[in-house]
């Protein structure tokens, strides 16, 4: 399942990264203003294409979104 | 007892000349933004004073003093004077908000150059558009947006000077570009330029409906603007922390997010994260804010995180919140009287404006979901769309207008005379809102009288995600409308068609909103996007958005006969 980790992380990266922030699995990304709140939903939107799944509106909440690690975490509750 | 007063008094004795008194200022004098916002506050003695108290996402935290805010300031206008910048020259402020941008703002007003702030989550199709229209001469920005200037530069020939402000001093420099520390060095001496009254200021971009966005020329004499409307609706005094949660990349931001507040002499703070309900109440507890000023996409979101993270901190200190940039529900007004024990108080404006105009006074008694009433000085109706004739009768729809004369008041669109005087009919200036007014006075808000979609208090342009969305290469037609949002009140929706060799799928959708996030700016970013066969048209082939607006929001679409395949 780190397969899911290293597919979300790759996404941030090359979406919202820039040569001066490394993004790890750890690096908060909405409170640490990487991902705005807009964008989220475009990350959203990735998730649920990529792995085939919803994401309820009431789970996508800003902390859900706060890391790879986070992420990761929700993806793997909707993946069956 | 608030800065105001008796609002009824105020209307009876009011005059501009109160502001212009309490700044020293007498008409034909040398009026100058930064002066006023740095150096006068030290002439004062104030200069130990703190003005700014900043604090990052990593947790990285500095203090400026009123006299560091002078200095900084100065060195920044040796700068670019030494860089041969002038008075009138646009300097454009693109970056996130560190130190730099509040004081290069004032240190740019020092030399008579005219300050173009924009958000630094503009990509570089956004950026491109201001900085050409603008004849920018010089862009300061932190490395990580210098790679959004490198891309357009080429097609900038008025853009001489990139200057980064946090070069690691290892890396290379591209050509134009140049590196700048502002804490090297404290310059204690600085010529100032002798701006007048009607010298130009800034230059806010703000979205047009039909063309390219517009930019909104300030002058000078805002100052007087906004430092009464600071004192009397924000009602911040010298013993207050206040707070401003706009970027100033937009005009809160610098209105009130640098330029009343450091002329009134209070500490602010400013907080460069992302946003978190827990965040931002440490935040507020941390420095013991006292003045909030806000925005109903924040409270609201907010308001989702729920009371329960209010009480797991200390906000007692909070004595006055406000609110601007999207009308506030009357429910946002309600719970932050529950959870705060003091209620939003909501204000209008717009970028042209430059400062408030209709607002919920201190000590005035709130109707939640309602405007307020109008600054004294400023003369403000509603008028017939028709005839623009001023509507008597309480609680009838029209078009907000206000008599033009205050000093904040735009002077022009640079470059673009014929849709300034566009927004006048009848003797009044048109914000593009429509609004009623009650029996009491009370305004109240109904809604834009454009396509113009404000999503989470920010304007965008359908005219530019369409003109965007053409260059997408599946993309054969679009248009672009608001839908409804429960937290931003609306954000962008868009409608294609594709080229033939193009097939729908989730993925392309991802691709095209990821498309127009890097190219214009999340805010832009169609949270959805419809692929549809067809586009509805006029029989002159114009994209009839009305209908499709309709359809969103539930409305009648009203009169069709224009329509090309009825």
């Amino acid at each position: 399942m780190d397969d899911v980790k290293d597919v979300i992380l790759k996404y941030v990266i090359e979406e919202y990264g820039d040569e001066d922030h490394v993004i790890t699995n750890e690096t908060p990304l909405i409170s640490g203003g990487l991902v705005d709140s807009f964008s989220m939903v475009s990350l959203k939107r990735f998730l649920e294409v990529k792995y085939k799944i919803s994401i309820p509106d009431e789970d996508a909440s800003p902390e859900a979104f706060d890391s790879v690690n986070k992420i990761a975490d929700l993806v793997k509750r909707f993946i069956s | 007892m608030s800065n105001i007063g008796s609002y009824e008094e105020r209307l009876k004795n009011f005059d501009w000349s109160i502001a212009e008194k309490e700044l020293g200022y007498k008409e034909g004098e040398v009026i100058n933004i930064g002066w006023y916002c740095s150096d006068r506050i030290c002439k004062m003695g104030n200069g130990d004073k703190t003005a700014l108290l900043w604090e990052n996402a990593l947790g990285e935290e500095k203090r400026y003093t009123y006299n560091d805010i002078r200095v900084f300031s100065n060195s920044i206008a040796t700068f670019l004077r030494r860089l041969g910048l002038k008075n009138e020259d646009r300097v454009c402020l693109f970056m996130d908000r560190i130190p730099e941008l509040y004081i290069g703002l004032v240190g740019i007003l020092k030399i008579g150059a005219i300050a173009q702030p924009l958000f630094s989550a503009f990509g570089d199709e956004s950026l491109f558009i201001r900085l050409e229209n603008a004849g920018t001469s010089a862009i300061i920005t932190q490395r990580k947006h210098a790679l959004k200037v490198r891309k357009i530069i080429n097609r900038l020939p008025d853009l001489k000077h990139v200057i980064i402000v946090d070069h690691d001093g290892i890396k290379e420099l591209k050509e134009k570009e140049i590196a700048f520390s502002m804490e090297a060095e404290r310059v204690e001496e600085l010529e100032l330029f002798p701006t007048k009254a009607e010298s130009p200021s800034l230059l806010h971009y703000t979205s047009g409906t039909t063309g390219m966005p517009k930019g909104v020329q300030h002058v000078h004499y805002s100052l007087i603007s906004q430092y009464l409307t600071a004192k009397w609706v924000l009602d911040i005094t010298e013993h207050d922390i206040y707070w401003c949660t706009a970027d100033p990349g937009w005009v809160t931001g610098t209105s009130y997010g640098i330029i009343a507040p450091w002329a009134l002499g209070v500490t602010q703070c400013v907080l460069d994260s992302g946003f978190s309900a827990e965040i931002w109440y440490r935040f507020i507890q941390k420095y013991k804010v006292t003045v909030w000023y806000s925005a109903p996409t924040a409270i609201r979101s907010l308001m989702k995180a729920g009371d329960q993270v209010v009480r797991q901190f200390d906000l007692s200190c909070l004595r006055h919140l406000i609110s601007v940039g999207e009308p506030l529900n009357a429910e946002a007004v309600v719970w932050s009287e529950k959870v705060f024990g003091l209620p939003f108080h909501d204000s209008y404006w717009q970028t042209e404006t430059g400062s408030i105009m209709i607002t919920n006074f201190p000590g005035m008694k709130i109707r939640p979901g309602s405007m307020g009433k109008p600054f004294p000085g400023i003369t403000c109706t509603v008028v017939k769309p028709e005839t623009f004739e001023p509507i008597h009768e309480p609680g009838v729809i029209g078009l907000i207008a206000f008599r033009p004369g205050w000093p904040a008041m735009m002077r022009t669109y640079w470059k673009n005379e014929e849709t300034y005087n566009g927004k006048f009919k009848n003797g009044w200036y048109l914000p593009g809102d429509r609004a009623r007014i009650d029996t009491d006075g009370y305004f109240w808000f109904i809604g834009r009288d454009d396509d113009i979609i404000n999503t989470a208090g920010h304007l965008v342009s359908p005219f530019e995600v369409e003109s965007a969305l053409l260059e997408h290469p599946a993309v054969a037609e679009s248009a672009v409308v608001s839908k409804p949002d429960e937290i931003n009140m609306e954000v962008v929706k868009a409608f294609v068609t594709l080229k033939p060799e193009f097939t729908v799928s989730e993925e392309l959708e991802l691709d095209i909103m990821n498309f127009i996030r890097r190219k214009l700016s999340s805010l832009a970013m169609p949270q959805e996007v419809e692929y549809v066969d067809s586009l509805p048209k006029t029989r002159s082939g114009k994209i009839m958005r009305r209908l499709l607006h309709a359809k969103e929001w539930g409305e009648e679409i009203g009169d069709v006969s224009t329509l090309e395949n009825d």
